[in-house]
């Protein structure tokens, strides 16, 4: 870490005290930022100096800090996850920055994700798409069978497997000019209909989990493919393609 | 269930943008093999006989009332799509970063889409509501010289002539002239004693366009308008052409490519052939 060295930063960051106050963008001046911390270690640092300072520390949302439980969010500086590409905000690292930088520090915004406070949004809508169709049933009476005893294409293993990375984060939803759901809830449906295990509720889960992104307020997808690009798991248009042609296979049924 | 998701779910929603645009691409792709016949030297007749072709063959006009549906369809669930969306953020980002993750096009669709409805609605005002209900709609004539003296003969749909002089305008106006033959029904041509028809003309919707782009005090800004809405044409086709068969689900690694390289020729080259026709109009034609 030799290369490391301290940088002085501005944040502005949204303060918003509960879910029904009117919040605010609010700036703050942090000094001594180390290049080599990540980006929630620096705002664990703005935390220090704001409880000291005895002001209210920023809320913000983060669990395993590894990238891979989709835990953490915010947009920053007009970038979900940060300047990065196929990265979390958690592993985003502050040699990114310069001295002297502006970041801005926003939730993520839509209507199905209500603020709770500060950086801190609801995302439980994706857990009732989850519930409305993202399993699969299994017989566990004892004599379950073999997962891997079912022979299945290599190409379409992956591709499931490449579907089912999507940790749920809701960067695709933050970034969407529209705050449409549509690579998460097509990513859920893919992983499922790429194999046999998943067939048996193919066509009540699309219409399920679309009707349950539908009734959560979620924009429609316009195709920008902004979701893609801002994925930090690259989830794949081509999942969106999946699930519309698995949609419209359920809904002519 | 079903059947109520495929009108009002967001994905039913994509599929109607889909098809319908397609379908757009495919009527824009004909009405420019009939407008590029503008370009051909001493064409009006031709173009005229396409014109009646494409007003009176009733396989045309069933695909023309699909053509007015697509629109409407088309825009009325773009609208829709937006408004919806605009819903779905309340609140927006005090910043925001978006061409680092998708195209002008694709963010601006609403507003394109809104451009070239203008456009459709003036376009058809100009040319589309004048062959249609323009009750002094010019006809078809050709200028010919017998025994040095020229004169002007309206073409008839039977490849029959008759001497303009001969014609009146009105049953009111050959009772003064005592003209033999009048115009009724905007194409039509009676005999005045008889009062049977005797043939019909063509509408001259040749006439009616070159008149437009090469219209004095309006030819140049006409030209200029029609110019800037091709290139918004562009600009919606440059994003809805590949968008819509990602709609409707096909996105393999295989046609992807082929079909991106295709949308972007198309969004391209239409709207560039269809403008060289009022810019050789007004500037080039004689």
């Amino acid at each position: 870490m030799s290369s490391a060295k301290n940088i002085n930063i501005n944040l502005k960051i949204w303060r918003q005290k509960n879910a029904k106050a009117k919040g605010s963008m609010e700036t703050y001046k942090l000094d001594n930022v180390s290049t080599a911390s990540s980006f929630l270690e620096m705002l664990d640092q703005l935390n220090e100096q704001l409880i000291n300072d005895k002001k209210e520390p920023v809320a913000f949302d983060h669990d395993c800090r590894e990238g891979i439980c989709g835990m953490c969010s915010l947009y920053i500086n007009g970038r979900a996850h940060g300047p990065d590409t196929g990265t979390t905000t958690c592993q985003l690292h502050m040699r990114k920055f310069n001295d002297g930088d502006t970041i801005f520090i926003e939730p993520w915004r839509s209507k199905a994700f209500p603020v709770v406070k500060d950086l801190v949004v609801d995302r439980s809508a994706f857990d009732r798409i989850q519930q409305a169709g993202g399993f699969v049933s299994v017989n566990t009476s004892g004599r379950t069978m073999d997962a891997n005893a079912i022979p299945i294409p290599k190409e379409d293993a992956d591709k499931s497997f490449m579907a089912a990375a999507c940790i749920g984060c809701g960067a695709c939803v933050a970034t969407c000019k529209n705050g449409s759901a549509m690579l998460f809830v097509g990513a859920k449906v893919s992983q499922y209909a790429l194999l046999p295990q998943g067939k048996v509720e193919a066509t009540q889960r699309v219409l399920n989990m679309v009707r349950q992104m539908d009734e959560e307020g979620f924009g429609n997808c316009t195709n920008t493919g902004a979701c893609e690009v801002e994925c930090p798991k690259g989830i794949s248009l081509e999942n969106i393609a999946r699930m519309n042609r698995e949609y419209l296979k359920a809904s002519l049924k | 269930m079903a059947k109520s998701a495929l009108l009002k779910s967001s994905i039913a929603k994509k599929y109607w943008m889909a098809f319908t645009g397609l379908f757009l691409c495919l009527f824009l792709a004909g009405h420019l093999a009939g407008n590029l016949q503008l370009l051909v030297p001493n064409n009006a007749l031709n173009f005229n006989k396409y014109a009646l072709f494409m007003t009176t063959n009733p396989a045309v006009k069933i695909l023309s009332y699909v053509t007015y549906l697509s629109i409407l369809f088309h825009a009325v669930d773009g609208f829709l799509l937006t408004y919806q969306n605009i819903k779905a953020r309340p609140v927006g980002y005090a910043k925001s970063n978006p061409s680092a993750n998708s195209s002008f096009s694709s963010r601006n669709m609403a507003v394109l889409g809104t451009l070239i409805l203008v456009f459709i609605v003036t376009h058809m005002v100009n040319f589309w509501a004048k062959m249609h209900f323009d009750q002094n709609i010019p006809l078809q004539t050709i200028t010919v010289e017998v025994m040095g003296q020229k004169q002007e003969l309206y073409l008839m749909t039977n490849d029959g002539y008759m001497a303009t002089s001969q014609v009146a305008k009105t049953k009111e106006e050959a009772a003064k002239s005592g003209a033999q033959v009048y115009i009724k029904n905007r194409t039509e041509f009676y005999n005045t004693q008889a009062d049977v028809k005797v043939g019909e003309g063509y509408k001259d919707l040749y006439k009616i366009t070159v008149a437009f782009f090469k219209d004095p005090k309006y030819g140049l800004i006409a030209t200029i308008l029609y110019v800037v809405a091709m290139g918004v044409l562009a600009f919606h086709l440059l994003h809805g052409f590949q968008s819509a068969f990602q709609s409707i689900g096909l996105n393999s690694s295989t046609w992807i490519p082929k079909i991106k390289l295709f949308g972007k020729l198309f969004a391209i080259i239409v709207p560039i052939l269809f403008a060289i026709i009022p810019v050789y109009i007004h500037f080039i034609l004689k």
